[in-house]
């Protein structure tokens, strides 16, 4: 399937971004694998641990294993004023987890982000491709039941 | 072409989305088909109308009547109501003495108090259309620079007095000519959509609001300097940006507006999207190069790699925010003098703030240069929430400064902000009512710094963890002079030794939160 993916692009470097974007996004748990690693380097023609130096500069690659639900939580300064750190501490409770760290059902990873760009309704976080703003402590709460009955 | 007596635009930005725009754009759709009115009446979707906090918002053409708050169960009547007998649908309308002006025919006062250059068609045309692009002027800048000499579009942009939006503040026109003036086989135009300053979006509506404006002034650009090629560097997390850019280049090609021989003029030009990864770093032009080649994003030391002459693979490199390049377009069609005669001497022009925080109506205006504080946070943003008194603004992102009281009156402008130790950057104002803690802001900035650093320059990747770990203590228990007196000098070696502007921008929110609110922090 990776193999797949490759063929989608010119094998040059200037295309690592793209790849490895294009890659995760077929990863059943939002991941890069260190297979997936060593298949892109062959095909750029660089090192794994050059691929793998870029994936894990950027924030949107993950290496680990990550929840079918990635939940990113803005701490900007922006979100931070209007309570972004009872925001983040709601999931923490409401999850168990920690950030960086996956729920043991495999359902959600829990990260944060410097900013989501979406400052008019802070606090915001986003859960996958989906924002939501506005957010109080009941409300996340709302929101990860709802996804828990969703699966 | 079919031909429609009325238009409903549906404003589609992150706040009307969670507001239930979709839903409401679905249900109008099919209420107007119900009523058999889906020959007469048109439903577009569009960025942002430029009012938010207000729910879903619809701009109801040939009347210009704004609906705010629109809810599902809404529709009916604003079909049956406005669309279907004419009559407006006052509950609804945008505010009522608007509605009384707008009653006469003219412009909703809110929109005209705003100097609208660079938003000019956002929110009023079809940003997937670029037939509405071309009807409202669009690439008629294009033409008029490539009827022209390169050199006479660099005259005009440097005559203009363009400064760069993204922060900085470098002469646009400059900027342009240092690349001009190189010898080389290729180079390249990069458009810095990379936007992570917290608190600021104006890039993201400005491309979704009018994708085709930046993607002309992307091309003159590259007319103007000698370049074949452009890259937009977009930020990984903006899905419907790049959705919108994509469209608008394709359509581009397709009208011969990009491409060989644009317009027939044997000037060729191709753009291609970068799509980034989430590093607030890659803003910085040199890291943003890095990252274009596929690499990590770590910033190049400048001089002697200054991109202008030594960027992308090497080649001269122009790089310009969305913001300045968006500006463009009107200053090769009005002229320069035309530019200065908006704004201030030193800064022509408008800016585009996004305004946030303890807010009545936090959201995005354009007015011009000059503009002070005051009248932004009061008149545009309507002043603090709950009947609050205004403590500060944190103006100009995280790597801006904090001011406070006394600065109300100051005029937002490159030279009003210099002169009382402020910046404009990329023009986020975070305002703060009196119960906020300036400690706990500066703690949360210090953390946005050290969440964000790359990590390859020691000042910056040592420096800020220092920072930070005071910063947690103090936090606890006040600060001495000593601690701050320490900080200072951390942030001051950073400013002189990292190898980019975040490790170098420290200095000024600390060293602002010090001068200003220094008996919150010192014991």
């Amino acid at each position: 399937m990776v193999k797949d993916v490759l063929s989608k692009f010119e094998p040059r470097r200037e295309n690592l971004l793209d790849i490895l974007h294009a890659v995760q996004e077929t990863s059943p748990n939002n991941s890069l694998s260190s297979e997936d690693i060593e298949m892109i380097a062959k095909y750029v023609g660089i090192t794994p641990a050059e691929v793998y130096g870029t994936a894990t500069f950027y924030t949107m690659f993950s290496v680990k294993p990550r929840g079918k639900h990635v939940i990113r939580v803005c701490v900007s300064p922006a979100c931070h004023l209007l309570g972004g750190e009872s925001i983040l501490e709601a999931l923490k409770e409401e999850l168990g987890v920690d950030v960086g760290d996956t729920t043991k059902d495999g359902l959600f990873t829990l990260e944060i982000s410097s900013c989501l760009g979406i400052c008019g309704v802070a606090p915001a976080m986003m859960i996958d491709e989906i924002a939501y703003g506005n957010l109080t402590p009941a409300r996340v709460r709302d929101i990860i039941n709802e996804y828990r009955r969703g699966g | 072409m079919r031909i429609e007596r009325a238009h409903v635009l549906v404003g589609i930005d992150a706040g009307a989305v969670l507001a239930g725009a979709r839903e409401v754009q679905r249900k109008l759709e099919e209420e107007i088909k119900k009523r058999g009115l889906e020959d007469e009446v048109r439903v577009l979707e569009t960025g942002s109308l430029g009012i938010t906090g207000r729910g879903v918002v619809l701009l109801v053409y040939p009347e210009g009547v704004y609906y705010v708050n629109v809810k599902l169960e809404d529709v009916p009547q604003i079909v049956e109501e406005h669309l279907l007998k004419g009559r407006f649908v006052k509950r609804l309308m945008l505010e009522p003495q608007i509605a009384e002006i707008l009653a006469r025919g003219e412009a909703p006062k809110k929109l005209a108090r705003q100097k609208r250059v660079v938003l000019q068609n956002a929110g009023v045309i079809n940003p997937d259309s670029i037939e509405e692009y071309i009807a409202t002027g669009g690439y008629e800048a294009l033409a008029k620079a490539l009827e022209s000499s390169p050199e006479w579009v660099i005259n005009e942009i440097e005559n203009s007095g363009l400064r760069g939006r993204g922060g900085a503040g470098f002469p646009t026109g400059r900027k342009w000519r240092i690349t001009a003036d190189v010898k080389a086989s290729q180079k390249f135009v990069v458009c810095n959509a990379d936007e992570g300053e917290p608190g600021t979006f104006k890039d993201r509506l400005i491309l979704e609001g009018d994708p085709h404006k930046v993607l002309e002034g992307m091309i003159i650009a590259g007319y103007a300097v000698g370049a074949k090629r452009g890259y937009l560097y977009i930020r990984g997390e903006y899905e419907l940006s790049i959705r919108r850019i994509g469209k608008a280049i394709e359509d581009a090609y397709k009208m011969g507006l990009l491409g060989d021989n644009i317009l027939e003029t044997g000037f060729s030009f191709h753009v291609e999207i970068k799509k980034g990864a989430g590093a607030y770093v890659c803003g910085e032009e040199t890291a943003l190069i890095e990252s274009i080649e596929g690499k990590r994003g770590n910033p190049r030391p400048k001089p002697p790699y200054y991109p202008g002459v030594k960027g992308l693979w090497g080649y001269p490199t122009v790089v310009n925010n969305v913001e300045t390049l968006a500006n463009v377009p009107p200053i090769i069609l009005n002229g320069a003098s035309w530019f200065r005669s908006i704004g201030t001497r030193e800064s022509p022009g408008t800016k585009v703030y996004t305004i946030l925080g303890h807010v009545n109506e936090p959201g995005l205006i354009e007015v011009e240069m000059g503009t002070t504080l005051k009248e932004v946070i009061f008149d545009f943003a309507k002043g603090i929430r709950n009947n609050r008194q205004f403590k500060a603004a944190l103006i100009g992102g995280a790597a801006g400064a904090f001011l406070g009281r006394d600065a109300l009156d100051i005029p937002l402008s490159y030279e009003g902000l210099k002169e009382y130790g402020g910046v404009l950057g990329s023009g986020a104002i975070l305002v703060f009512d009196e119960a906020t803690s300036i400690v706990d802001m500066l703690k949360n900035v210090i953390f946005f710094f050290k969440h964000e650093s790359c990590g390859k320059c020691v000042p910056c990747r040592v420096g800020i963890s220092k920072l930070y770990e005071k910063m947690e203590r103090i936090a606890v228990s006040k600060g001495s002079e000593k601690d701050f007196k320490e900080m200072m000098e951390i942030s001051d070696k950073m400013a002189d030794t990292a190898l980019c502007a975040l490790g170098q921008s420290v200095i000024l929110p600390l060293s602002s939160a010090v001068k200003f609110f220094k008996s919150e922090l010192i014991s």
